[in-house]
């Protein structure tokens, strides 16, 4: 069948059309997983649509004040929690104030750098997952903030993640939970030093490469070790809830659930990197302690 | 029922280019819009709906499709021409169903765009399973379900836009 000729002259058929924007997405697809050439493309975007993201807030701010609103009549009550709780947190950082006096002085002695105390911001998150696959989030400070990549990202609790990607005024923190994130850990109750890795999973964290026999128990608490440089070391990052230890296979499978609360914290503090980071501190910090032992067996 | 009402019928005009412009920003902000839970996995692809009803009553380039599904893939922090992928592939779709579905009312076209925006989910769910994500379950697919049953409410709602009631005894 011959095809009639059109009678206005229109582009491309969609079927050419088709075919040309599949190829285009495909090709930005490969280019954006494998190879880090799309940072502007991205950035265009992100500022493109930062307004429409920020307005998109506003109604849960709204309800939020709301909230707030409903739970002021409450006030009473949690402002007694709250000083009740003032009093317990101010007696257990007078002696953390004593211990960091204390730990100065002992690094004086021991000649090591300082450790210096980390600067921090607070940042809202303005957008949580919208699809079951990504585990990130928006938070509203970006480059104008003083933001950097690879910046910590905590909450109350523990870690939340790090920031990957900066726009002029946001950025996109990867969740610990993200399968391509990994956290160097350590045990609080042995010391043992692990890696854990994100599984994709909601509140899944799973500590890969532990022997059968590790002395590792459920409810054992993980600490950043700081060996990586990019954590500091001793903030919170999960709980072992669940081990298996399975005889045909040389590691024992571990998984554990975040202590950082991303679904209940509109909040979140951004950790600024020691302003001295020619020296790694906390490698520093490994060798002191690991001498420290020596010195105390030696005699 | 009721009888069509012959007297006075609905004409429509082509719809005015800001007009479009701004559903479709208004759809951003709808899926942009940070929900929690049962809100997040019910949520329609506001985008995907809008691009559908002005596919079939005006023409929008696959160009626009495709700019709109790189904003999505930025907002949603995905892959870079995931959403874009989906989206292209959807406006071809219901280009091929266009004359179609023109016969059927709107709660028989409904089912019809769930079936495309199945499609369209179908293909990010594909592209991330590529990329080594893991199938997040049936309950995934229950935003198409709510995008079909949300279609004829919004086709009223943008219509209202581009339609002027005529009766043809008036002067």
């Amino acid at each position: 069948m011959e095809a009639a000729q059109p009678f206005f002259k229109h582009g491309p058929g969609p079927l050419l059309r088709l075919v040309f924007f599949v190829l285009l997405s495909l090709i930005l697809m490969v280019v954006d997983t494998h190879f880090k050439y799309l940072y502007e493309v991205r950035q265009t975007i992100a500022v493109v649509i930062s307004p429409v993201q920020r307005l998109a807030y506003i109604p849960t701010k709204i309800s939020d004040l709301v909230n707030d609103f409903f739970v002021a009549q409450n006030l009473a009550d949690e402002n007694l929690r709250l000083k009740q709780q003032h009093l317990v947190d101010s007696g257990k950082l007078q002696q953390f104030l004593a211990l960091m006096a204390e730990n100065e002085h002992l690094r004086k002695l021991l000649e090591t750098s300082q450790r210096n105390k980390s600067k921090t911001i607070v940042a809202e998150i303005i957008s949580v997952p919208p699809d079951p696959f990504s585990r990130r989030v928006t938070l509203d400070k970006g480059i104008k903030n003083g933001i950097q990549l690879g910046q910590v990202v905590i909450d109350n609790l523990g870690v939340v993640g790090q920031i990957t990607r900066i726009y002029p005024w946001s950025s996109e923190v990867t969740l610990i939970t993200d399968r391509e994130h990994s956290v160097p850990v350590q045990i609080v109750r042995n010391g043992i030093r692990s890696v854990v890795f994100g599984t994709g999973k909601d509140k899944t964290l799973e500590l890969q490469y532990m022997a059968n026999n590790a002395d590792i128990q459920n409810g054992d608490s993980l600490v950043t070790s700081g060996i990586d440089g990019t954590y500091p070391s001793g903030l919170p990052v999960a709980l072992v809830s669940k081990i298996k230890r399975d005889a045909s296979s040389a590691f024992a499978s571990i998984f554990c659930t975040p202590v950082a609360g991303v679904d209940r914290n509109k909040q979140v503090l951004i950790l600024f990197p020691r302003t001295n980071p020619e020296t790694p501190v906390e490698s520093i910090d490994v060798q002191s302690k690991d001498k420290g032992l020596e010195e105390s067996g030696a005699p | 029922m009721a009888p069509p009402n012959y007297f006075e019928e609905e004409i429509f005009l082509p719809a005015k280019a800001w007009f479009i412009i701004l559903s479709l920003i208004a759809a951003l902000l709808l899926n942009l819009l940070p929900l929690q839970g049962y809100m997040l996995t019910l949520r329609p692809d506001f985008i995907a709906l809008v691009l559908l009803y002005w596919n079939l009553n005006h023409r929008v380039d696959m160009g626009v499709a495709f700019g709109m599904g790189l904003l999505m893939d930025v907002g949603n922090s995905n892959m870079l021409g995931q959403h874009a992928l989906a989206y292209c592939v959807m406006i071809f779709i219901s280009l091929l169903l266009r004359r179609r579905l023109y016969i059927f009312g709107l709660l028989k076209q409904a089912p019809q765009v769930g079936l495309m925006l199945l499609v369209a989910q179908s293909v990010t769910l594909l592209t991330e399973l590529l990329n080594r994500a893991d199938f997040p379950g049936w309950y995934f697919f229950l935003a198409s379900v709510t995008g079909a049953f949300l279609w004829p409410v919004l086709s009223i709602l943008l219509r209202v836009s581009h339609s002027q009631k005529y009766d043809q005894n008036a002067l």
